[in-house]
Parts: C-alpha cells; sequence; structure tokens
C-alpha cells in the first residue's frame, strides 16, 4: 500500500446564519494515497465541493470549519493562516474547477498565466518559466504547445481549455490535486479524453487525486474507492466495485439504482425517497376528465410527424456580409415519428439536436424541406393562427427549469396560461378546477397553484413545465434535455412521470438528450445527431447492441460501462444470505 | 485592426454629417437668419439681394453642402450677438473648457478608481462605509449647490481661494492656459472639483459593482486556489477584468465633462464653452449653438473612437475576428 498523502479526519464545515449554524459536513473522514483516486460522489447540497473549499481553506464566508483536522503528507494543514496556505495551494494541492470556460482569466495568454503560477511557487527566471509552461501544455496533450501557449484562452476549444486549466494544477507539481466535477460542463468524448489524461498523471506522477462527483459514469470510470455523501455525511466509503456493485448504506443503494443503466432497459426507474418527496401523484380518472377528453385527433395509425430533408443555416459575422459565415446547423435531416412512440434525439453539444426542435415547433423558420404534423405541412402555413391551431397540439419541456417559468407569476397562471390562450375551459372556475387538477396528476398537490416558481425545488418545477405543457391537452410533447439539470434520483422521478403520462394519455414523444443511457431506457427508437446530419436512425435497442454508422459505434463506445453496476437481484440475493449466514 | 478603425472611421463620419444635418436645420428653419442680420429700416430689395448673396435661394441641399463644406474648414459663419467669426469666439473659449475638464477628469478617475477598488476589496471595513455614504452624497447634491457652498466656504469665509474667472493666463499660439500662473492654478481648484465630484461618486460606484462582480467569478476562485498572492490576483487579474465594462462608462463621462460643463461655468463665471453656449441660447444666436452642437458631438465621436480602440487593447477577445 502506498502512502497516505491527503487525510482528512472528522471535518466539520459550518455556515452561521440567522437561524443557527448550518452544518455543511459534518465529521467526514476521507483519505488519499499517493497513484490512487477517490471519487466523491452525492447529489446537490450534499457538501461535496464544501469538503474541497475547506482542505484548500477556500470557504466562502461565513463558512468556517468548525473541526477535524486535516494533515498533507502527516503534516496538519487545518488552521494554518492563509499566508502559509498560499505556500500549500498550488504548489502542495493543485485544483481543478467544473467550467472551462470560466476558469481562465480571459484577458490573459496562456502563457502569461501559467508562467505566473510556475514563478510563484518555483522562482523560475522567465525563460525557464516558459520553458515549463510549454512542457506542461505537452503533458496535458495540447499539440504544438510552443505557439499555443500565446495564445488566449478563447482560442481554444471547451476540452482544450480543461486540458489548460489542468496544466496550470500541475505546475508546481502538487501531491495532491482536487478535481471538483472535472468533466461535468464537457461532451461525452472529450470527457473519455479528460479522464484518460487524469488517469494517466496521477499512475505516472504518483499524486493522489480526489474527485468530486455528481456523475456515477465519470466515477465508474477511473476511481479506485468511493466515498457517498448524503446531506454533510459520508455514509459509506469502500472500493468502487463494491460501492457500485453491492453497496451496504441504503442511501447509496437507491442513489445508484435510480442510475439509468446503459445496459438493460427497465420499465420504470427504481424511486430514491432520500433527498425530495417523489410527491403522491392524485391519479384521475381520463375516462371522464377534461384532460382525457378530446384525446381522439383521428387518425392513429402511420406517422405523426414526418420531416423531410429540412435544412437550417445561421449566418455569423460580418455586417456588411464580408467575412461571413454560414453555420449548417440542420443540414438534410428526415426523420418520421411513429402515433405514440417515443423517438429519441442524441448528439454531442452543436450537433443540432435542439434546432430541430425549434423547426418542429415552428419557433425557427425553416431553410428548406417539410415538416408534415399530422398530415399538414407546417412550413407552408403562413398565418400565425392557422398555426397556433397545430402548435397547441404540440408541446414542449424545456432543460432549464429555472428560466423556463415565468418566475413573477403565481403556479397557478403559468399552467392556466395556455388554456386561456387557447380558449380550451369555459370559464375561469373550470380553469381552475382544470389546473388545480393538473397540479395532483403531476404529482405537486393543488396547494402549489398559488405559490411562486422560487418556492419549489428543479425537479419540482420541471413537474410544473410538465403540467404547463399538458394544460393544452397536446397530442405530441418534446422534451429537450429535460433531466440534463436534475440530480439523477430527481431525474429518475420525472422520467417515470414522463413514462406514466405518455402511456395514460397515449402521448407521442420526441426525447432529446445527450445522455445515451437516458436515451435507452425512455425511447423506442433513436436518430444519432452528429454536426447537423441525423446519421443513424435505429429501433433502440437495434443501436445500442449493434450499432451501424461509424459515429454511433463511436458515441456507444464512449458510454461509461458500470462494470459490476449493481444487480439488484442477484446482489440484493447474496447480501441476504450474507446476512443470513 | 485596421480594419475595424477603418469602418469606425466611416461610421463616425456618417454621425458627423447627421448631427451636421440637424445643425444646419437649425439655420435654415428656426428664424429668419435675415431678420437676425438687417435692422428695421432696410428695403425689401436689400434683404432680396442680402438672401440673394448668401445663398439663402439656392436648393436645400446645396445649402447644406455649402454648410458642410465651410464647417470642416472651420468657418461657421459669424455669431449674430457679438459680430465675430464663431470660430474665433469657439477658439477663444476652448481651451479654458478643455483644461477644466481635463483636470477633474483626472481628478475623478485618480480618486474614484482607487476608492473604487478600496471598497470592492474591503466591502465592510468603516473606510469603505464613509466612502459609500459621501458617494451617496456626490451623487445627489446638485452640482451647482456644490459650487456654491465650496465658494461660500474656501472663497468668502476662508478667503483662501478666488471664486470666479481664470485668473492669470498666458498665451502659447492660439492657446491660452491657466496651468502656468499662480492665480490661474488657484483659479482652478473650486471649479474643477466642483465638476469632479459627480463624476467621481459615479465612477466609485461602478467601479465597485464590477469589482465585486468579477470578485465572484471562477478565474478568480481558480487564482486563489494556484496560490498566487492577493495583490496579483486583485490588482493584475481582477482589475483589468473590471476596466472592460467601465471604460465605456467613463469615456462617455468624460465626454459629458466636456459637453456640461455648463452650470459649473456658469456658477464660477468661468469664460469657457458653456458660458459661450448659455449666452448663446439666451440671445438666440444661432450660429453659436450650431457650431457648439457640431463641436460637442465631434469631442464624443473621438471619445467613442477612443474607447473602441481601448477596447482593442484590453480585450483579446476582440483582437480575434471569428
Amino acid at each position: 500500500m502506498s502512502k497516505t498523502l491527503l487525510d482528512i479526519k472528522d471535518l466539520v464545515v459550518e455556515f452561521p446564519s440567522r437561524h443557527g449554524d448550518v452544518i455543511a459536513a459534518k465529521d467526514v473522514c476521507l483519505s488519499v494515497a499517493s497513484g490512487e483516486i477517490l471519487g466523491v460522489v452525492g447529489e446537490s447540497g450534499a457538501g461535496k465541493s464544501t469538503i474541497g473549499n475547506a482542505v484548500m481553506g477556500l470557504l466562502e464566508r461565513p463558512g468556517r470549519v468548525g473541526g477535524g483536522e486535516v494533515f498533507l503528507d502527516g503534516e496538519k494543514i487545518s488552521g494554518k493562516s492563509q499566508v502559509e496556505m498560499r505556500k500549500i495551494r498550488g504548489k502542495r494541492i493543485g485544483m481543478i474547477f467544473q467550467d472551462p470556460l470560466t476558469s481562465l482569466n480571459p484577458l490573459e495568454t496562456i502563457a502569461k498565466q501559467l508562467i505566473g503560477t510556475i514563478q510563484t511557487h518555483l522562482g523560475f527566471n522567465d525563460a525557464e518559466a516558459r520553458e515549463r509552461a510549454i512542457s506542461l501544455l505537452d503533458q496535458v496533450g495540447i499539440p504544438n504547445p510552443s505557439e499555443r501557449v500565446d495564445h488566449y484562452p478563447h482560442q481554444f476549444s471547451g476540452g482544450m481549455r480543461q486540458r489548460v486549466v489542468i496544466a496550470l494544477a500541475l505546475c508546481a507539481e502538487p501531491e495532491v490535486i482536487l478535481a471538483d466535477e472535472p468533466t461535468t460542463a464537457l461532451d461525452v468524448s472529450i470527457q473519455a479524453q479528460i479522464l484518460d489524461l487524469l488517469r494517466k498523471l496521477v499512475r505516472e506522477k504518483g499524486v493522489g487525486m480526489i474527485i468530486i462527483t455528481h456523475d456515477m459514469g465519470v466515477i465508474a470510470e477511473v476511481a479506485d474507492r468511493v466515498a457517498v455523501m448524503y446531506r454533510g455525511v459520508v455514509v459509506e466509503t469502500g472500493p468502487t466495485a463494491k460501492i457500485l456493485g453491492n453497496p451496504d448504506h441504503p442511501y447509496s443503494r437507491s442513489l445508484i439504482s435510480a442510475v439509468p443503466r446503459p445496459d438493460v432497459r427497465l420499465h420504470r426507474f427504481p424511486m430514491v425517497e432520500s433527498i425530495e418527496a417523489a410527491g403522491e401523484r392524485k391519479e384521475l380518472d381520463l375516462s371522464t376528465h377534461w384532460l382525457g377528453k378530446v384525446r381522439d385527433f383521428g387518425q392513429n395509425e402511420g406517422s405523426l410527424l414526418k420531416v423531410d430533408n429540412l435544412e437550417m443555416v445561421f449566418k455569423t459575422g460580418g455586417m456588411f456580409g464580408s467575412g461571413s459565415s454560414v453555420v449548417r446547423a440542420v443540414d438534410d435531416v428526415s426523420f418520421d415519428i411513429r402515433h405514440g412512440e417515443c423517438f429519441g434525439i442524441v448528439g454531442e453539444s452543436g450537433s443540432g439536436k435542439s434546432t430541430i426542435a425549434r423547426l418542429v415547433t415552428s419557433i425557427y423558420k425553416s431553410a428548406g424541406g417539410s415538416i408534415n404534423f399530422a398530415g399538414t405541412d407546417l412550413t407552408k402555413i403562413k398565418k400565425r393562427k392557422e398555426l397556433n391551431v397545430h402548435r397547441r397540439q404540440m408541446q414542449m419541456i424545456f432543460q432549464d427549469p429555472f428560466s423556463s417559468v415565468n418566475a413573477r407569476m403565481r403556479v397557478r397562471d403559468i399552467i392556466a396560461e395556455p388554456i386561456r390562450f387557447h380558449k380550451l375551459a369555459s370559464s375561469e372556475a373550470e380553469t381552475r378546477q382544470i389546473v388545480d387538477d393538473l397540479l395532483d396528476h403531476v404529482g405537486l398537490g393543488a396547494k402549489a397553484a398559488v405559490k411562486y416558481p422560487h418556492e419549489f425545488s428543479g425537479g419540482q418545477r420541471q413537474r410544473i413545465s410538465i403540467a404547463r405543457a399538458l394544460a393544452t391537452r397536446p397530442r405530441f410533447l418534446i422534451c429537450d434535455e429535460p433531466t440534463s439539470a436534475l440530480d439523477v434520483s430527481i431525474q429518475a422521478q420525472i422520467l417515470n412521470l414522463l413514462k406514466d403520462l405518455q402511456d395514460e394519455l397515449g402521448l407521442t414523444m420526441m426525447f432529446i438528450s445527450h445522455d445515451l443511457p437516458v436515451i435507452r431506457q425512455m425511447c423506442d427508437r433513436v436518430g444519432v445527431m452528429s454536426k447537423g446530419k441525423m446519421v443513424e436512425i435505429a429501433e433502440t435497442e437495434e443501436l445500442f447492441v449493434a450499432p451501424k454508422h461509424d459515429y454511433s459505434k463511436h458515441l456507444i463506445s464512449l458510454m461509461p460501462s458500470y462494470t459490476g453496476l449493481m444487480n439488484k437481484e442477484s446482489n440484493h440475493a447474496e447480501a441476504g444470505q450474507a446476512e443470513a449466514s | 485592426m485596421f480594419k475595424f478603425v477603418s469602418m469606425r472611421l466611416l461610421q463616425s463620419i456618417v454621425v458627423m454629417l447627421v448631427v451636421g444635418l440637424i445643425a444646419f436645420g437649425l439655420f435654415r428653419f428656426v428664424g429668419d437668419p435675415i431678420n437676425n442680420m438687417v435692422g428695421q429700416d432696410t428695403t425689401l430689395a436689400e434683404r432680396e439681394a442680402l438672401t440673394e448673396s448668401l445663398g439663402l435661394n439656392d436648393p436645400f441641399l446645396v445649402q447644406y453642402g455649402r454648410f458642410v463644406s465651410n464647417a470642416v474648414q472651420g468657418d461657421f459663419g459669424m455669431s449674430y450677438r457679438l459680430r465675430q467669426p464663431v470660430s474665433g469666439l469657439i477658439a477663444e473659449r476652448f481651451p479654458a473648457t478643455l483644461e477644466l475638464s481635463l483636470i477633474s477628469a483626472f481628478l475623478a478617475l485618480a480618486l474614484g478608481v482607487p476608492m473604487g477598488i478600496y471598497t470592492a476589496l474591503k466591502p465592510k471595513s468603516i473606510i469603505t462605509r464613509g466612502f459609500m455614504t459621501l458617494s451617496l452624497m456626490g451623487v445627489s447634491l446638485p452640482t451647482f449647490l456644490i459650487g456654491i457652498l465650496l465658494i461660500l466656504f474656501f472663497g468668502v469665509t476662508l478667503r483662501w481661494l478666488p471664486t470666479f474667472g481664470r485668473g492669470e493666463v498666458i498665451d502659447l499660439g492660439w492657446w491660452s492656459t491657466g496651468f502656468l500662473t499662480a492665480s490661474g492654478l488657484k483659479s482652478l481648484i473650486l471649479p474643477a472639483i466642483t465638476l469632479a465630484i459627480f463624476q467621481m461618486t459615479l465612477i466609485v460606484r461602478l467601479v465597485r459593482a464590477e469589482m465585486l462582480e468579477v470578485l465572484r467569478t471562477d478565474y478568480i476562485k481558480f487564482a486563489h486556489a494556484r496560490g498566487l498572492s492577493p495583490r496579483l490576483i486583485n490588482f493584475s487579474i481582477a482589475l483589468r477584468n473590471t476596466l472592460v465594462p467601465v471604460i465605456t462608462i467613463i469615456g462617455l463621462q468624460v465626454g459629458s465633462i466636456i459637453a456640461f460643463a455648463i452650470i459649473t461655468e456658469s456658477v464660477f463665471q468661468w469664460p469657457g464653452m458653456g458660458l459661450l453656449f448659455i449666452q448663446a441660447v439666451s440671445e438666440v444666436d444661432i450660429p453659436v449653438m450650431a457650431a457648439y452642437l457640431l463641436l460637442i458631438a465631434f469631442v464624443f465621436v473621438v471619445i467613442n473612437l477612443v474607447v473602441d480602440i481601448l477596447y482593442f487593447v484590453v480585450d483579446p477577445r476582440l483582437r480575434v475576428q471569428s
């Protein structure tokens, strides 16, 4: 066993407030040895990042360390002054942040930022520091480093910037690296590269690394050991295979069961009750209720939506046409969605997924091609009124639950707005009744109607969005990354809700996501997007088992493989036997 | 870079032509210029001849063209009131206003920016609270009141400083300066402070707000996590990022110091353009007003150009046209 580098003992972090101290971390014990990667996993608010900041002495005021000790290579570093901590930060403990787009000073070249850090810690002269800067960039895999070093951050892509951030963290050869959600802001293929890089650095340099993340996939890929955090407490620590495959603590167990499985399709996600009450749904009798009425739109066979040769072009640059360039956001895309199915669109950021959703809902005007919805070509419709008849039948659920509902309206008005706009209810009293029923139906409860959106969590707001989408009695629902801003347990709840609603109301869905396991759980058929083109359309199972197009193969191969991810039936049986014997 | 600057220059010329059109419109449509020039007993024939000789019967565009070409050569016609060439009047007054404006802009920046930084870095200190209270007073007290209070205290009660005029000036070619005599410098103090106080308080609040914003960003957090010294973080990284948006506002403020020194100039009887303008307004001296309008527009256009170029220097993201 290699030596322990960072040892956190009984760490307590508290945030004093008017209503007494809020304990953000309680009696946390963690340790990491050289050449080892410790994963710290938990949902938002679990206190993961707080621990990293506390170790670095970077807690934001009024937060403070209320107890416990931190040892770095046997030396006690907790309780040191800021001046002493500055000699440890960057030099002995490096830190990597989540968002590479905002972690670098936009006004200085990479060289200047690297050299400044190198000189602060190592006292090199300019030429030596520059040489080291270039060799660091080379180590983190930036091609042509002697030239790239003089570029500014905005001249690098997101993945490259994260490499620069890593180079900055490595400037003074730290013994320990804290990586706080190092790949959360990156696309899957970039994520895989960055994780590879981190693992390589740890093995080669013998540093100890703590990776803080909410993403089980990341943990499964790189971590040697895992600590699961829940409300400021480490509930369980152990080897990765053990925690992912056979966790002891009930919270770890439910957290891991909520992770969408990439390998097998389940009918429903197991529920996690630990973080947020799932919300009791009061089922409505749809055969008599307003929501269930007029569900018969006539024809129910064949395709509901048929998109042919769809084109969308964005122009950028020059005001006078000089130096302008054209981006083909959607390039000759054709697909169809059958009645009652869930059609997935998967791809990396910038591949044109969301643009398609906006074209279908006529938010954008297409540059070519046709969009046939229930037998009508929407691109041919000129009059807004006529378009609204069709728009009523299709509704959208957006990614960000915080900006997609009007913060200044009560929930009742948010949901009643489409009913009033399309004049779907005969009276105001009926509208109110419908809103209350909808809230019950999505599991928020009718009491939510008089509140404002800020009183709800992300998952609850997404339920508001869903209720609003249902308020026009649509037949077609477009979900644009509906759960990617949510924690995994909340994601499981929302996805279950969407599945239930689809079954009850016979909805047809277009489900856009970058997350392959989620797609596998939700969709019947999938279209894979790359650079504005739809490169493959296949039945979901077929795509995951035998992808045809090279890009699909590439995407599927990058999907985190949860080796030994808890196999519920067998492991539970084993655990039960172990206890019994 | 060159393309960018030349684009901006072109746009500036368009702006100046439009302002010129408005200034010319003043001439042409506000009142009758002939009435302003001739006496009561001029005959109709004489008026006709004068109209013809001044080219007032020519088509509109021809007259506008002539106005522009004259203005470019510095000829704004004769002042109705003083019967002197407007360009001469302006040239006489311009140095006074510019000296006053530059000194007060310098004061506002030299005091305002450090105060803004201090209040952002030490948000809880007593000095910060003092600065913020003072700046609130500075923003809310009207300029003329500050001027009068200063005159009352330093001029009348203590008798330390002169309360009106420029003092002795020395002519350097066409430029008359008050910088080189003791009385000139002493006369400058009160009006410069009066003019600077409002701008300064504005700059304090602006710099503070921007800096607080920047201090919350990830790259500042990351800089701390790399163990860089607070001095480097605060003054090299944070300050430069703070200045990007602040430059625009400060540029416009400097413009408005020059353009709207009017009140201060009236209070202190400062012989600058503002005073000239006020007198021109009260006497409907249209050529002077038109020239003033053009000049101020020119000042703003130049300042905006400088601000744009400064942006280029400070922010590398604008340099590379992607």
